[in-house]
């Protein structure tokens, strides 16, 4: 197997470019027992390597796209293995050198990968004891271990360090699922707020990101997309460029780009290239989206939970609710257009991606460039914010393909009418709610339908690059997990959700941050409330007759004393005069009915004259077992109700019957500052308890949280996201 | 030629002069401080300072620049950073960072054209045109009452 050895220097041009120069070699990747390093999941070596100088590498193949697991999976394995965090250090998405712990997605990086480390520290470290009894002589009851060294706990000179044990040796073992972890009362590291190792870097302009990385030798490119989305390239105008030194056409079928030794000479040739394309108008009429969601053709259904008989229950329901529920498509809209750099040649391929999923990329790209996989090596830097399988690794195929064709290491950047018009989107979901109450209120038969697309859950979706050149590859879309949390998290005894799964969506589907489990909780969250209103109950006391498990619990009760909720049904009567109308709304949602519980009030202020609705403040309580990094998880409980509250006030993509006119941050609007609300979060820590995932889990409260919180206010249920002034104003009366 | 006056040094530059002011300071000087984001002028993530005022460098030809530039590199260090920076570091004002070059060069800026303590509502509008996708705005707007407070100190 050819491997590629990389060697990083960094050098100054002017006042600091990163430049990295690497070469490529057949054999095994230098290691000191010359082979190869693991990736194995099932190796210790795979994880973790103690150095002579005591200090620690760890080896992840997830990777820190904003989310702080840069220090979480280091304290995490500093606190197992017993060392100084500040001697571990973490090597992430080199798929030469980083186990495939699957894509960076699900709320699982900690909850998974930062498991698997552990589990790795922990089968170490027993064996790090077992060495040391044999070299002090002493049973393992006599020994204790700080800070990477073993002493012997009466006569503290006798020791031996980690070091000194295994320095730069292999551990040769396999990861044991039974070695013992430490007491968490004991825990140090874990729990503890460390500040993340790259904020400085960030602060001050020496971090690199992937769109500072540059090659000697290197291309700068432009991809120049079809100016309707399923247009064919007729014609190209070479001459079209005259006057912009150095660009030139390079094109493989309907690929098309410019490349040039300087960048701005690729931005003015992609801007100025003249080319012909096919007409094509193949995308749905906007107005008419849900009538065309409707009609797609139905796949398959998945039953999310079947357990009763919720007709015969509604049968004998006192009062029937039904409602439906619509959630706009989305676009993931990172502030950084995507880029990437790669050399292909010889029939080797080194690439640089801000990918969420390296190791799944290098699949993909073994498609696209019609390489052995073995032969092709990423090596994971920042991007700019990754909520999901946004344009990184279509911008990383383009770079790799441009290279081939031109046998030069490429850069590509995209623009950012590239990224809002050709990332993969958010699909377009629909769901449909029925419920029957008994005399009381009470749901007694509860019946959901959604409509999403299918997901081919293993393929990744295809890269622009091969789909435009026409590189032959297997059909497939993919959009995650749509269906998960359709189920409601409430255990009625007579239930029924399924999700019609279509065979097509209007643009290349993929996830984005908490893909389904939002637009799901949306539509279940809002339709418990209605249900509230429906039997004249407070929507918390009304959540409380169903919940039994005592974390629920736990947390909406906990939202609800943040947020020092006013017991009372919805909507408000008193002291709503004027203009402005304030109101509250609650929601919950145990994540994936398997895993974080969270629950959380949104207040928002409606002016009834325009529509125009603002979220003020957003109480959450969280509840993901133990925590690892406090500081981290509220990052990342601000991060997804900001970005959420961005995303149901104001978040439409628009198109025509070619193409997505939403190119941009005027046509395709995003949260302002003065428009943010306070975040105010209480935090449940189950040291005790399995670490769960933090990333995504509260995302799915502004939406309905938001709409509940609407109808509080004026009475009016908003059941499309986005609540724009039009939809709140137009809404359906209580 | 070009001449340009950056962090304090003055360069020489064989560019073309419709060349937008952050393409060579990140392709020529090597500044990646300030970063590409919309090339519209929408988002900020590429401002720089041009005579302590804040400029949006994709859309600003170098040919047309006539003061004295400074980047995010010319603020401070990690070692010695600026208070504005030592105040986004101490409340770990950013996820993934990329927006966080505009959000301190905007801050910067706004705390040296007014007087002290500004009010959350002047900071939510001084940094209005600045966007954030990761939704560390409470971070930051806790960072720049932070800033304000030290420089207050300092001054």
């Amino acid at each position: 197997m050819a491997i590629i050895e990389t060697t990083r220097r960094e050098f100054l041009i002017g006042t600091g470019t990163l430049v990295v120069s690497f070469r490529l070699v057949s054999g095994a990747l230098a290691q000191p027992a010359g082979k190869p390093k693991p990736v194995a999941l099932d190796q210790v070596d795979s994880f973790l390597a103690v150095h002579k100088d005591g200090s620690v590498t760890i080896y992840t193949g997830k990777v820190d796209i904003g989310t702080g697991i840069r220090v979480a999976l280091p304290q995490m394995v500093a606190e197992e293995l017993d060392v100084a965090l500040g001697k571990v250090k973490m090597i992430e998405g080199d798929t030469a050198l980083t186990p495939d712990q699957g894509p960076t997605w699900g709320s699982l990086s900690v909850q998974v990968a930062g498991v698997q480390l552990r589990q790795a520290a922990a089968t170490a470290r027993r064996a790090l004891i077992e060495m040391a009894v044999q070299k002090l002589g002493m049973p393992a009851s006599d020994l204790a271990v700080k800070d990477g060294v073993v002493a012997v706990r009466a006569e503290p000179h006798r020791r031996v360090s980690y070091a000194e044990l295994i320095g730069d040796q292999a551990f040769d073992l396999k990861v044991d699922k039974d070695a013992p972890l430490k007491n968490p009362k004991e825990h140090t590291i874990v729990g503890q707020p460390v500040p993340r190792p790259d904020v400085a870097g960030k602060v001050t302009g020496t971090h690199t990101y992937m769109q500072d990385f540059r090659v000697p030798g290197m291309l700068h490119a432009r991809v120049v997309r079809p100016p309707a989305m399923g247009a064919a390239l007729q014609s190209v105008d070479e001459s079209s460029l005259k006057g912009i030194k150095g660009a030139r056409v390079v094109r493989q079928g309907s690929f098309l780009a410019v490349v040039a030794e300087s960048e701005w000479a690729a931005v003015k040739g992609a801007r100025q290239l003249k080319a012909g394309w096919s007409p094509w108008a193949g995308l749905p009429e906007q107005s008419k989206l849900w009538e065309h969601v409707r009609a797609t053709p139905v796949a398959k259904d998945d039953v999310a939970v079947n357990q009763g008989d919720p007709r015969a229950a509604m049968g004998r329901a006192a009062k029937t609710v039904t409602a439906t529920y619509d959630f706009a498509v989305h676009t993931h809209g990172s502030i950084g257009p995507s880029c990437a750099v790669a050399d292909v040649r010889d029939g080797q391929a080194m690439i640089w991606s801000p990918s969420q999923a390296p190791h799944w990329l290098r699949r993909e790209l073994a498609a696209t460039l019609q390489m052995d996989v073995a032969n092709i090596r990423i090596q994971y830097l920042d991007g700019a914010g990754c909520y999901g399988r946004n344009g990184h690794e279509d911008a990383t195929a383009d770079a790799a393909l441009l290279s081939k064709l031109t046998g030069q290491p490429v850069r590509v950047q995209w623009s950012r009418a590239d990224e809002h018009g050709w990332d993969p989107k958010g699909p377009p979901t629909l769901v449909e709610i029925r419920a029957g109450l008994d005399a009381r209120g009470d749901i007694i038969g509860w019946d959901s339908e959604l409509w999403a697309p299918k997901a081919d859950i293993t393929e990744w979706p295809r890269t622009l690059a091969a789909t435009l050149a026409g590189i032959p590859q297997k059909e497939a879309i993919n959009p995650g997990n749509i269906h998960r949390n359709l189920d409601p998290s409430y255990p009625f005894a007579h239930q029924k959700a399924v999700a019609h799964r279509l065979e097509t969506t209007p643009f290349r589907p993929s996830w984005i941050r908490t893909p389904g489990r939002m637009q799901n909780t949306y539509a279940n969250e809002v339709f418990i409330d209605e249900c509230a209103a429906a039997a004249g109950a407070d929507p918390v006391e009304y959540r409380l007759r169903y919940l039994t498990d005592p974390r629920g619990i736990a947390v909406l009760r906990a939202a609800a004393h943040l947020a020092k909720w006013d017991t009372r049904p919805s909507p408000a009567k008193a002291g709503q005069t004027g203009p402005v109308a304030r109101g509250r709304g609650i929601a919950y949602v145990k994540y994936e009915n398997a895993r974080t519980y969270v629950a959380g009030v949104a207040e928002v202020e409606v002016n009834r004259q325009t529509g125009a609705a603002r979220c003020t403040r957003f109480f959450v309580a969280h509840d993901c077992g133990q925590i690892i990094n406090p500081d981290g998880v509220r990052a990342q409980i601000e991060g997804n109700i900001i970005q959420t509250v961005s995303r149901t006030l104001k978040e439409e993509l628009k198109w025509d019957r070619s193409r997505v006119t939403s190119v941009d941050w005027a046509s395709y609007p995003i949260l302002k500052f003065p428009e943010v609300p306070e975040v105010v979060m209480e935090l449940i820590n189950r040291p005790g308890e399995p670490p769960w995932g933090v990333g995504e889990p509260a995302a799915c409260l502004p939406p309905p949280a938001i709409s509940n919180a609407i109808f509080d206010a004026i009475g009016v249920r908003v059941r499309s996201v986005p609540f724009t002034p039009d939809k709140v104003k137009g809404g359906a009366r209580a | 030629m070009i001449r340009i006056v950056v962090n304090g040094k003055s360069h020489q530059l064989d560019v073309e002069p419709d060349t937008p002011l952050l393409y060579v300071l990140r392709d020529n000087l090597g500044l990646h401080g300030p970063k590409f984001g919309c090339g519209l002028a929408q988002c900020g993530s590429c401002t720089v300072l041009v005579d302590g005022r804040p400029v949006r460098s994709c859309v600003a030809p170098v040919s047309q620049i006539k003061g004295r530039i400074v980047t995010l590199e010319g603020l401070g260090t990690a070692e010695k950073p600026h208070p504005v920076q030592q105040a986004f570091i101490e409340e770990q004002a950013a996820q993934c960072g990329y927006c966080i070059n505009g959000m301190v060069m905007q801050t910067t800026a706004f705390l040296s054209s007014r007087p002290a303590n500004p009010s959350e509502r002047e900071i939510r509008q001084a940094l209005q045109n600045n966007l954030c996708r990761c939704g560390t705005h409470q971070r930051i707007v806790a960072a720049v009452k932070r800033a304000a407070a030290l420089m207050g100190k300092g001054a």
